[in-house]
């Protein structure tokens, strides 16, 4: 099923994938005229034809946008041609990014299942808990990871664990929310048959109530691993830049780098992909194991 | 065959609504004995249902006594006195048949060997062998029914209760599963409680048949039938069955003569 489902969709894929090449270019060309202008004035170079000036806005040093190929070669140069343990390799900068992330990430699923548990077998956690819950992703992370980092950090809590914590903060909300779904999901059919067996609150959980939930567990998944991401990247932003994708974004504004900002940025969302993909791809794997992709 | 299995004492039950209270059950007395095969059959809102369901424990009565094996319904749930058939098949669909069966005997706390066995035999009995490594959503709408079947008996309780078990199959499977379960009642000497709203089936399966009535639920008559335990389809083209058919559907009609006439 998967594999059809690979085929049908290169070709669309492929047609939103080149139209945004499109967007981009154009868009670069046209943000970076005015400043190839200037250039060839002050060169005093008159008649530059069409062909070679906008060649010209495509490969500037520190373009306003830089076009697509510059973020390819940029990447390929600090993927590829770099040594991995290079600080000016985007792997080694991915590697940090990807650690606190899937940390996190763990952390996150670990703290949403085991809050959904609670909410739904406690009625008085459901109500108190739950607005909590949504209160905290109200607050916009930007403002609350440099406190969460510096507290943690004034007791002695640093390095890898403090990021992680800023991607637990965002991820374990969607686990929440599905499981608790999830939790909730089977009829009340399946739910009366466990009462006739008269059985206890831990042989209803362990046998309909978590099966029933996997499904919306691996749908939250998704969701949390890619927003695991962003919050290891913008929980670099304020440590001072000293490794990390979000590093090399604040390092790349620090220096008008904007060919380094876009290929931190492009290497970030290769990341989410890849991991978004995997967790699919696992999730498919369980539920068709379970017999669960007919039901 | 004189022991009784469930006494019911002047039940009611009344659901609390928005729209005011809803009399579900009122005023039941019925006396079910050892290896009765007891249909409860009416209208659509007359608490046939609702009855079933109060002496599995799933609903509670709000007045009036009832005794399931000589204790209370929640005692009896808890002592797993009973087996229940629902309506839909509810298998768990990440299961397959086996360990849809097995299922009851994994909350038990049966030793694998046992659960083996049971599962083994169960499937056998309702000619589902084969079938064990098989999922929900492979099997048709009848065999998913018989699953469950199977999936009630693995407990082995002397009193199953049905509820509508046959009501979303056709015709055909239908008279299949009625003949099969009543060679099982048979061959076992089961009590059991069968909810409908055929009266064919209710007539062919029964040794007695409680006619119910709605608003409020309510028994109109309980008819005995004189049919032999040992009966085949063609029973129900005979005289003795169409006169018992007949007084059923008097007893339905006067029932609710106020309302719109049911066929």
């Amino acid at each position: 099923m998967s594999d059809t489902g690979f085929k049908n969709s290169i070709l669309p894929v492929t047609a939103v994938c080149l139209a945004i090449l499109l967007i981009w270019s154009i868009a670069s060309v046209w943000l970076n005229t005015p400043w190839q202008k200037d250039v060839f004035k002050r060169a005093g170079a008159e008649n530059v034809g069409a062909v070679e000036f906008v060649k010209a806005t495509m490969a500037q040093e520190r373009p306003k946008l830089p076009s697509p190929q510059q973020v390819a070669v940029e990447v390929y140069n600090t993927t590829v041609k770099k040594k991995v343990t290079s600080k000016r390799s985007l792997i080694y900068h991915s590697k940090i990014t990807l650690s606190s992330a899937l940390l996190g990430f763990a952390m996150g699923t670990l703290l949403g299942i085991v809050l959904s548990v609670a909410i739904v077998y406690n009625r008085a956690l459901r109500k108190s808990l739950m607005p909590w819950i949504i209160t905290s992703q109200t607050i916009p992370i930007l403002a609350i990871a440099p406190m969460i980092i510096l507290v943690l950090n004034s007791v002695g809590v640093q390095g890898l664990v403090p990021k992680a914590f800023i991607s637990m903060y965002l991820s374990f909300f969607p686990i929440v929310v599905g499981m608790v779904k999830g939790l909730n999901s089977p009829d009340i059919g399946h739910m009366d048959l466990m009462r006739t067996y008269s059985a206890t609150n831990w042989q209803s959980f362990w046998k309909l109530r978590l099966p029933s939930s996997l499904p919306y567990l691996f749908t939250s998944m998704k969701i949390a691993i890619a927003i695991s991401i962003v919050g290891a990247v913008v929980a670099e932003l304020p440590t001072g830049a000293v490794a990390g994708l979000g590093a090399r974004l604040l390092a790349g504004s620090y220096y008008g780098q904007t060919i380094q900002i876009w290929s931190a940025l492009v290497m970030a969302s290769i990341l989410a992909g890849g991991l978004v993909w995997i967790v699919d791809i696992i999730g498919r794997l369980v539920t068709k194991r379970m017999g669960l992709n007919h039901a | 065959m004189s022991e009784s299995v469930i006494q019911v004492d002047k039940l009611s039950l009344t659901f609390q609504t928005n729209d005011g209270p809803v009399h579900a059950l009122s005023d039941i007395d019925l006396d079910i004995q050892q290896g009765d095969f007891v249909s409860l059959i009416g209208p659509s809102g007359c608490g046939k249902t609702t009855l079933l369901r109060v002496i599995a424990d799933l609903e509670k009565a709000t007045g009036g006594n009832i005794t399931v094996n000589g204790v209370s319904p929640e005692a009896a749930r808890q002592a797993r006195g009973y087996g229940y058939v629902f309506q839909a098949a509810g298998l768990y669909p990440w299961r397959t048949i086996a360990k849809n069966v097995s299922l009851p005997l994994e909350i038990m706390g049966l030793d694998s060997a046992t659960r083996k066995e049971r599962v083994a035999r169960n499937l056998a009995l309702v000619n589902l062998e084969g079938f064990e490594k098989k999922y929900p959503w492979q099997l048709s709408g009848g065999m998913q029914q018989r699953a469950s079947i199977a999936r009630a008996l693995a407990v082995e309780p002397d009193l199953l209760l049905m509820d509508e078990p046959f009501g979303a199959l056709d015709e055909i499977v239908r008279d299949h599963l009625n003949e099969q379960l009543l060679a099982l009642w048979a061959k076992t000497n089961k009590t059991v409680v069968f909810v409908t709203h055929s009266i064919p089936e209710a007539v062919y399966l029964s040794s007695h048949i409680v006619v119910m009535s709605p608003r409020p639920g309510r028994i109109q008559d309980i008819v005995v039938s004189d049919l032999p335990r040992e009966r085949t389809l063609d029973i129900r083209e005979t005289p003795e069955f169409l006169r018992i058919a007949n007084r059923v559907r008097e007893g339905l009609r006067a029932g609710h003569s106020y309302d719109d006439v049911e066929s």
